[in-house]
Order: structure tokens, then sequence, then C-alpha cells
């Protein structure tokens, strides 16, 4: 049986306890070492006794099912569990350093840090979603960061694994989470949707760019319903340098309606880590809060919340991918024209994709680049005006489209680690032509197509006659 | 070790012999039937000896219904089952009769049960289609684990030390930890009939030390098996739901 107290220097499963670092409700945590292993550890033992929250043993029983399932830099890593017929516990990695909850106190943040901490908070989450995990409890005291400035979520007792069962769904009928950051789905009962990740990285970006937090704390039902049909004061009431890209990024994360925020924390990290392409709706501009007229028509009309359906983790994502198209300004039309073919082809099935159009403008390996040409003109800029000019014909709303101009000695490394850094899904890219530049250059597409990260396609023009060979 | 189990197999021998190859190939020790080696398909002859050379290599078997019907003609089944059943006993020799006749309802392997249905009855062949059934199910009896099949769709459930009760879709190919201190009762799809939109014939691996369990689906010649109903002059509709998996 479980034994009542665990102390400093007692052996569990050859994990030696050697200091409690933390007493919660639910669960010890303490410092374990253990012989032949370097690696700093911490054991997680759930408090079982008589009276105890069984949430705390549905939550850790979720943990233990999904944390060995995990891999990758945003997650402690898994080290060992033990029975709950003896002694129930988990060894993770330690990670080194605080949660985001000592910062607290320095509240508001700059516009900036506070980017900076969303982005890497969105690629966490993107990781995450693509493990088929929901967090379902993003807070401050629940984030970490790695030397590497990676970003770490601990404690998965309330998360949802899409291929495991949801013990959480029917052992409790009131909704479990931290009522600041509840989305209003999951006071519905809803636990499958990722955007609700989203909307919780949406009130911790709300609170540290403003110092407050949008829903209030009130940890009544009656309170934190009022999300359902309350819309959060605007930051720019509260803060009039506000900047409108990120009321436009903060308050979208944090729509009611989960269809009405970003389709994917991919997408949203690409939206923090390029600022100045934000699309700015109404909502980077307001001021106030809805007029009462509508908030009432929110109130009692159930159209939103009835619309808040229920759709695997895995859909989620696959249906909106990023797809970043590698247009050769000086290249021929003929190829330019079919690549246009292809990311139309793309795009036609999936409503939530978006378009990242790329070109690369090469630097000399030795001559000193100017951006400005001889007449003068900025040739980044210049680029922009034709890339957007390319993608007109698809048509495409600003939503779901970016332009970039990357500057780079070596055109395909520059394909290959934006699509790294933007979470890219699927690059196209069209096959050089001219066999000489080819043979002089080597093939971008071939690089791309074999050290790139995602799924690559090469477009080659539809073959003419005088092409064709016997 | 690795425990390959197979329910509702319905004399599919297409989908009976994919799924015994893909479960040898996964490295299967132990085979155990979970019930309903006959009725609905074409070969049972081949099938119920197949099974009964498996089970004299050490393979556990218990009953299902059609199985019993075999024997007993007053077991109540619709239509075409009770059609499949009349000639099924005409084609089976004397000793798979015997064989199907002397088959347990039950059988109890370390922490596991195996069973065709409900447990709490497992001579009245309730269906377990919800969490209502599988808890009257899992109360009637002390195993920790219930294996069980005859409603032809994969699903899950389990019920935590305060008797509150979840239950779940598996997921094909994804390992589900059967954490103790709870207990668990697994509905397999079948092999020989599935009824979940997909045709693939569908079992489980039992992973007995990891505690792991896996839903496996094994494509086969669904065709074939079609073909072979038609032929023998069996209910067509019995071989137009094979190639939809319903």
């Amino acid at each position: 049986m479980v034994k009542p107290s665990l102390k400093p220097g007692e052996m569990i499963d050859g994990f030696r306890l050697e200091q409690r670092v933390h007493q919660g409700g639910m669960a010890a945590l303490w410092r374990v070492s253990r012989a032949g292993m370097t690696m700093p550890m911490l054991m997680k033992v759930p408090i079982i006794a008589e009276g105890a929250d069984p949430a705390a043993i549905v939550g850790f029983e979720m943990e233990q099912m999904i944390l060995p399932r995990l891999s990758g830099v945003h997650v402690p890593k898994f080290v060992a569990a033990g029975d709950f017929e003896v002694q129930p516990y988990i060894v993770m990695e330690r990670v080194p350093g605080e949660t985001l909850l000592p910062r607290l106190p320095e509240l508001p943040l700059p516009y900036a840090q506070v980017a900076d901490l969303g982005l890497k908070i969105a690629d966490a989450l993107d990781d995450l979603h693509r493990q088929h995990v929901i967090h379902l409890d993003v807070k401050p005291s629940n984030i970490m960061f790695r030397p590497s400035g990676d970003a770490v979520f601990i404690d998965f007792g309330l998360s949802h694994h899409d291929q495991l069962p949801d013990l959480m769904q029917e052992e409790f009928r009131l909704p479990f989470g931290t009522a600041p950051y509840m989305s209003p789905e999951q006071l519905l009962g809803i636990r499958s949707d990722p955007r609700s990740d989203l909307f919780a990285l949406g009130v911790l970006l709300y609170f540290f760019s403003t110092g407050v937090r949008p829903f209030g704390e009130s940890e009544t039902m009656r309170g934190m319903r009022r999300r359902l049909w309350r819309d959060p004061v605007p930051p720019r009431q509260l803060k009039p340098d506000y900047p409108h890209w990120l009321q436009e990024i903060v308050l979208r994360c944090i729509e009611i309606d989960p269809a009405w925020r970003y389709p994917s924390a991919a997408q949203l990290a690409f939206e923090l880590s390029h600022p100045g392409q934000v699309k700015l709706t109404k909502r980077s501009e307001r001021l106030n809060r809805d007029p009462l007229a509508t908030v009432l028509r929110r109130r009692f009309n159930k159209g939103i919340t009835r619309s808040i359906t229920s759709v695997p983790t895995s859909k989620h994502i696959s249906a909106a991918p990023i797809v970043a198209v590698a247009v050769d300004l000086d290249g021929s039309t003929l190829l330019n024209d079919a690549l246009r073919v292809t990311a139309e082809r793309i795009l036609a099935t999936l409503p939530s994709a978006r378009l990242a159009c790329v070109n690369v403008l090469k630097l000399g390996r030795i001559t000193l680049d100017f951006t400005l040409d001889e007449e003068g003109h900025n040739k980044q800029i210049d680029r922009l005006v034709a890339l957007r000019h390319w993608a007109e014909p698809l048509k495409l709303d600003n939503h779901r489209l970016t332009a970039h101009v990357l500057e780079a000695v070596d055109p395909a490394n520059a394909i290959i680690e934006f699509a790294q850094a933007n979470h890219i899904d699927h690059i196209v890219i069209g096959a050089r032509q001219n066999s000489l530049l080819r043979n002089l250059l080597g093939s971008v597409s071939a690089k791309v197509a074999a050290e790139a990260p995602c799924t690559v396609t090469v477009v080659r023009p539809a073959r003419t006659g005088e092409t064709s060979q016997s | 070790m690795l425990i390959a189990v197979f329910a509702d197999i319905h004399a599919n021998r297409q989908a009976f012999s994919a799924c015994l190859a893909q479960a040898r190939d996964f490295g299967a020790v132990r085979n155990v039937f979970l019930g309903d080696y006959v009725g609905y398909g074409a070969d049972p002859e081949w099938t119920v000896t197949t099974v009964m050379d498996l089970v004299e290599k050490g393979a556990m078997a218990v009953r299902g219904n059609h199985d019993n019907a075999i024997g007993n003609s007053r077991e109540r089944m619709n239509v075409e089952a009770q059609i499949v059943i009349e000639w099924t006993r005409g084609e089976l020799g004397a000793a798979e009769r015997r064989f199907l006749e002397q088959l347990p309802f039950t059988c109890r392997d370390d922490d596991r049960l195996y069973v065709h249905g409900d447990a709490s009855s497992p001579e009245s062949w309730r269906y377990v289609t919800s969490v209502g059934d599988a808890a009257r199910s899992m109360i009637a009896t002390l195993a920790p684990i219930t294996l069980c099949g005859h409603v032809h769709r994969p699903a899950l459930y389990t019920m935590s030390a305060t008797g509150k009760m979840t239950g779940f879709t598996p997921v094909t190919g994804s390992a589900i930890h059967l954490l103790p201190g709870r207990r668990w009762l697994a509905v397999l799809g079948a092999v020989g009939q599935p009824r979940d939109g997909n045709p693939a014939a569908c079992y489980v691996m039992l992973d007995t030390k990891r505690r792991e369990l896996t839903y496996c689906r094994a494509p086969y010649d669904v065709e074939e098996a079609a073909a072979r109903i038609r032929n023998k002059g069996l209910p067509s509709w019995l071989a137009e739901r094979l190639l939809v998996g319903k």
C-alpha cells in the first residue's frame, strides 16, 4: 500500500529521494537521483489519502499515460513510472530554471518581449498538438524555458490525448482547468479542441502585455460563464500605445467561437514572427467593448455555443497547413504559372491553409551588396511587390497570404531554414529548366527536396511540343 | 508475452488468414478466440478446423452465440443468420460440431477474462454497447481486464477505483496502457464482419508485460470473401456488407 509519507534518503525502485522541492494539493515533487544517471530528475508523487481530491488521482493517471508518449524539447523527458498498486510516481527530467509565475510582479512586460514569449509558447503548442495532445491548462505556472529559449510545458494532468481514453471527461461533470485561462468551450465541457490552448495563450499574452486579466479571476461558474458572451476590454483602451498588430493577434486568440481564432498554433506562431504582415482588421482598432445590444444578442442566442463541435486534434492540424511557394522572379513565366496552378490546387481543398510566397535575393559571396540597385530602387520592396503580383490571381484573403524576401548566399539553405523556423508543412518549388545554369550552380529544388523538414513538391511546366524529345 | 485476440471470425477465411499472418509478424506467441467462428461467412469448416488446430497447440477459445446455435436449434437469431446457420450445420463434420458444443462460455487467464459478450450473464449473449453495459459486465467479475466481442465495433471501457466509467473508441495502431488500479473492458471489432465502416479485419494485440493493448486492422481480399458467400447461395446482403464494413 501507499506509504503515508516519504523521507529524504528513501529509495523507490532504484531512485533515491534527495529533496522535496514542492508540495502541492495534488502531488509532491522530489529531486531524485539514480546510480548511473546524470540527467537531473524529478519524481512526482500524487497525494492519495482519505478524502484526497479524486481529480489528483485521475490527473496523475492521465499524466502517466500521456508523458511516456511525448518527445522533443517542449516536454520534460519521461524516465520511469510506478504502479498504483505499489507506489505511484512518475520520474521525469528536471527542467532547469523557473516557470513564468515569478514574473507576474514585473507585468506589464514590453510588447516585443510579450510577442517573443508568445512565439515560443505557440511553437511549443504546435509541437504538442502534432503529438495529439491538447494541454488544456496553459498558464504561467505550467510553462518553463530551457537555456536554449525553447518553451517547455509541465503538468499534463488536465491534458487530452486524441488517441487515448480521456479519463477526465467522464470522471468530472464540471469543467476542470484554471479559471482565468479556461476557454468558453472548456466551460461547456468540450476537451477536444486544440484551439482551447490558443485561447489560454491569448489570455496569457493579454495579461502579460497589460497587467490585467481579460476575464478577471472569478472562479464561480457564473463568473466564468460571462466569457461566453462578454468580450474583454480591448488592450488599446488600457494602454493607448498598444500596437495594433498585437491587439489583432491577442483578441483573435481569445475570440469566443474557436472557429474565429487562429486555425492552428503554427499559424499563430507565424503571425507573431511576422508582425509587419499581420492583417489589421476592425479588431486591431477597437477601443471599446461590444455595445450592450451585441452582448445581449450573444447572451441569449446560443448560436455561437452551438457551433462548437468536436474534431480530432490531428484533423485540425492537417486541415490548416502553412504552404510555402518558392517563386523565382527572374525565372520563366511558364514555370511561375505552373507553380501558381499547383498552389491553387493545394489551397482549394484546404480553406484554413495559408500561403507564404518566398523569394531569395541572392547575395554575392565576395562582393558587397547594397539593398538599393543602380536606379535607387529598393530591391526588397520591388520583390515583395512582384511576389504579391504573382499571387494576385489566387485571390487569397490577406489572412492567408504573406510575402517574404530572404537575403542569402545559398538559396536552397535559405528556403530550408525558412521552412524550419516557420513550421512550414509543404514547400512548392520550381525545377530550374536551364540545364547550363543548373550544371553551374547545382539544383536548388533537388537540395530543398532532399533536406527540407517537410513535404516538397517540385513543379515543372507542362511539357510543350518543342521540349519533348524522342 | 504478446497475445493476439480474435473475435467474430464468422467463417471468413480470407479475413482470418490475414489476421493470423499479421499477428504472427507482430510476434504473437499465443492466440485467444472470443467466439462466433461460424455464421455469416462461407468457410465454416476451414475456420473451425483451423481454430481446433490452434487450440490443440495451446490457444484459448470460448463459445459465441452462432457456435451455440449449431447444436441448439432454440437459439434465436435474425433471419439471415438463421439461414446461414442451417446451411453451416450441413457443412460441419461431427468432430467440428462436438468442438463447438464443448467450448466454455468464459475463460480466465491470469488477470484476464475472455467472454463472447456481457460477462455478467455469458449465456444470454447480451451486447456491451454503452458505459452502462460495460459497468454491469465489469461489476459481475473480479478480473481486472475483460476482453469480449459480439458487437463487431471496437470500443474500450474503463472503471476507476471509485467506480466512474469512461468509454473510448480506440485508434488503430495506437497502444493504450491499461493502467493498473482501474478495470478495463475491451470490446473487439470483428475479424470476419466489421461493422464500424472500415472493411479491414479487426483484432487486438495484448502485451501482458507492458500492459498495453493495441487495436489492429488487417486488410484482406474482401471481394473474394464476398464472392464465396454469393457462390454458396447465402443471402447476398451478407456479401455486400463486407465490402463496406457495415
